[in-house]
């Protein structure tokens, strides 16, 4: 299936061994010296079409469904468009559902909130064990390090109990900063900071700039892709978090999307155009933002390996 | 850890390359003696705001966790005096949390292995440059943003014995229906059918840029001595996507171990004694049986099995590394 992935041509004068950016690979970033077209070729895409079909049909199947009337989504069959033909009806209940827009607005700003101080205090942090000399940063790094092999799911019980002490149980606070620790953006970021040229930071500050300042105007602009990269992780892990938001709230108006939906699931149980309405207005605004910052999201995965679920 | 951490690196773009810079990335100030106590007070402004996240959230209940293991605490207050490792000694004889433990695992062994080798497949597909490569990316990789509400819902329904998908494709090539979900030791399998739709994105992206970053001159070298495409395969791409491998192996394995939420969602809260996880036991003994100590305990099992596969990860990988 891979025997053109590995072809070479020998004559091919570019030789390619910088940093590759994956989300730039189109037909002239392909191996070199790949026959243009031939049986395995041929063979190596429809492979890859079948996968992707594979891959697609679910989500696709789901949308169709939901522009179902409930009768041809109940009656099963795989057409495309039900006995009945194409109905909004779905969408109008779920909608009708006045909950559904406080949830998705609860998402929307949770996630950002979550997103702000996650980046802002792991870039300050990951900027301390990159260039200040303080006592002990080593060890405290590898602590740090070391935290990211505890899983969250460990933790919900103690956590849960902290916020109960903390009178945090059902509101937005508990949601929020439990999930505000994300040990690998440090390491990430770290990583990044020791890249930047120690020159750059230097030039500043002969000029008289303090370290904070130096941080602020030198190194953060310098960072912006990478902060962007991070930024969008953090918000996609906070806006499909379920275990977390699940268990700290218990108001329906204090509830983001992916639970809000879970709970009225069993309402909508055997209404499956509904139900299906619901999963597609759930991903619609991250199938949005995948659409806009494809690039960006891509990049990250391949470049910072985070994520995971 | 570190071994884990470096590995990652062979995802991308090595930045610890560039010019300018010490051996350790650090940079010591000049006049060292007179600035360090300035330079403390500094860098301790800049690390506080995260330590104090760090220490309440992480920190602080990895510890009182191990206490409160250590006591007949409830969720609504009562109880909490001290009962030494009477949790433990109940924990490790209560056959639902052997049975939880063996379901976790099964589905770690049963996801991880497709998970590689398909986002493996995937990868190397995408890698030979055939034209639609946005098509195959969105394909293969937006699953995986989807929240595990929305898989857990397509896939239900995918899984309907009545009326999906699943079961209409059985019988158009007369196969006889089988009830996903409502069927013993055939739950979990299910599970792991979405969860591999689900997740394998995320590793054919990290395959695809290892991929991209093996050096073109390789394949010329070996061209010139005489190597077809597959002996190319397996003597240069397979071996440089070792570190990767090693990376998408260690996540994997953790990422399966905490198994809950799709599991919990698709069998509607209603665990099967064949489907439960582990994690779905801590939440059960916890939330729904109310005894915050027990599951504690639990959490700490967990806890030890989750470091005993990474610990056994980092060996492995030392190992591998040691001898190439």
């Amino acid at each position: 299936m891979s025997s053109t992935a590995t072809a070479t041509r020998t004559d091919d004068p570019q030789v390619d061994v910088a940093p590759v950016d994956v989300t730039k690979v189109r037909r002239t970033n392909r191996m070199p010296g790949e026959k243009p077209l031939g049986p395995a070729r041929i063979l190596a895409f429809l492979a890859l079409a079948l996968m992707a079909l594979l891959w697609l049909l679910p989500m696709l199947w789901a949308i169709v469904t939901s522009f179902k009337t409930e009768t041809d989504a109940a009656s099963g069959g795989l057409e495309l468009i039900g006995p009945n033909g194409i109905t909004t009806q779905a969408y109008e209940a779920i909608l009708a559902e006045g909950n559904v827009y406080v949830w998705a607005l609860n998402s929307l700003w949770t996630s950002a909130v979550i997103t702000l101080i996650t980046v802002s205090i792991s870039a300050l942090a990951a900027y301390a064990f990159s260039r200040l000399d303080f006592k002990g940063s080593r060890w405290i790094f590898l602590a740090v390090i070391a935290s990211i092999i505890v899983p969250p799911q460990a933790l919900i019980i103690p956590l849960y109990y902290q916020m109960l002490t903390f009178n945090m149980v059902d509101t937005y606070w508990g949601l929020i900063l439990p999930q505000i620790v994300m040990a690998p953006i440090i390491f990430i970021l770290k990583k990044f900071f020791d890249a930047v040229p120690v020159e750059l930071e230097d030039a500043a500050r002969v000029d008289g700039a303090g370290r904070l300042r130096v941080f602020f105007s030198v190194v953060l602009p310098l960072s912006r892709p990478i902060l962007g990269a991070v930024s969008i992780f953090v918000f996609i892990q906070a806006w499909n978090n379920f275990l977390w938001p699940f268990l700290i709230i218990n108001d329906t108006t204090l509830m983001t999307l992916p639970v809000g939906l879970q709970t009225v699931l069993s309402a909508y149980g055997v209404q499956y155009s509904q139900v299906m309405a619901q999963a597609v207005l759930a991903a619609l605004p991250l199938v949005i933002v995948f659409l806009f910052y494809q690039r960006q999201i891509v990049k990250g995965v391949a470049t910072t390996g985070f994520g995971g679920q | 850890m570190t071994d884990v951490m470096a590995g990652r690196s062979a995802a991308g773009p090595e930045p610890g390359a560039a010019p300018g810079e010490d051996s350790k990335g650090r940079r010591t100030s000049p006049t060292r003696g007179q600035a360090s106590r300035r330079g403390q007070l500094v860098a301790w402004a800049f690390l506080g705001p995260f330590m104090v996240a760090f220490l309440l959230f992480v920190i602080w209940p990895l510890i009182h966790g191990i206490y409160l293991s250590l006591t007949d605490q409830s969720l609504t207050g009562a109880g909490g005096s001290f009962i030494g490792l009477g949790n433990y000694s109940e924990a490790l004889s209560d056959p639902v949390m052997w049975t939880s433990i063996g379901n976790t695992v099964w589905f770690t062994l049963i996801t991880t292995v497709p998970l590689v080798l398909l986002a493996l497949i995937m990868a190397l597909l995408v890698n030979t440059g055939l034209p639609g490569q946005w098509l195959w990316r969105l394909s293969f990789f937006m699953p995986f943003l989807l929240a595990s509400t929305v898989i857990s819902q397509i896939w239900v329904w995918i899984f309907n014995p009545q009326i999906g998908a699943a079961n209409e494709i059985l019988s158009a090539v007369g196969l006889e229906p089988i009830a996903w979900l409502q069927t013993a030791n055939v739950d979990l399998i299910s599970i792991a059918i979405a969860t591999i739709w689900w997740t394998v994105g995320f590793n054919f992206l990290l395959y695809l840029a290892a991929l991209q970053n093996i050096p073109t001159l390789q394949y010329e070298a070996a061209a010139v001595d005489g190597a077809g495409p597959w002996r190319q395969l397996f003597s240069i791409t397979i071996p440089q996507l070792g570190p990767v491998t090693g990376v998408i192996l260690v996540l994997q394995m953790l990422a399966s171990l905490k198994l809950f939420d799709q599991a919990y969602q698709m069998m509607e809260g209603g665990s099967s004694e064949t489907s439960r996880p582990i994690v779905q036991y801590i939440f059960e003994a916890g939330f729904v049986g109310y005894r915050f100590g027990y599951a504690s305990a639990i959490s700490y099992i967990f806890f030890v099995l989750i470091l005993i596969v990474g610990i056994f990860q980092m060996v492995v990988l030392r190992n591998r590394k040691g001898s190439s």
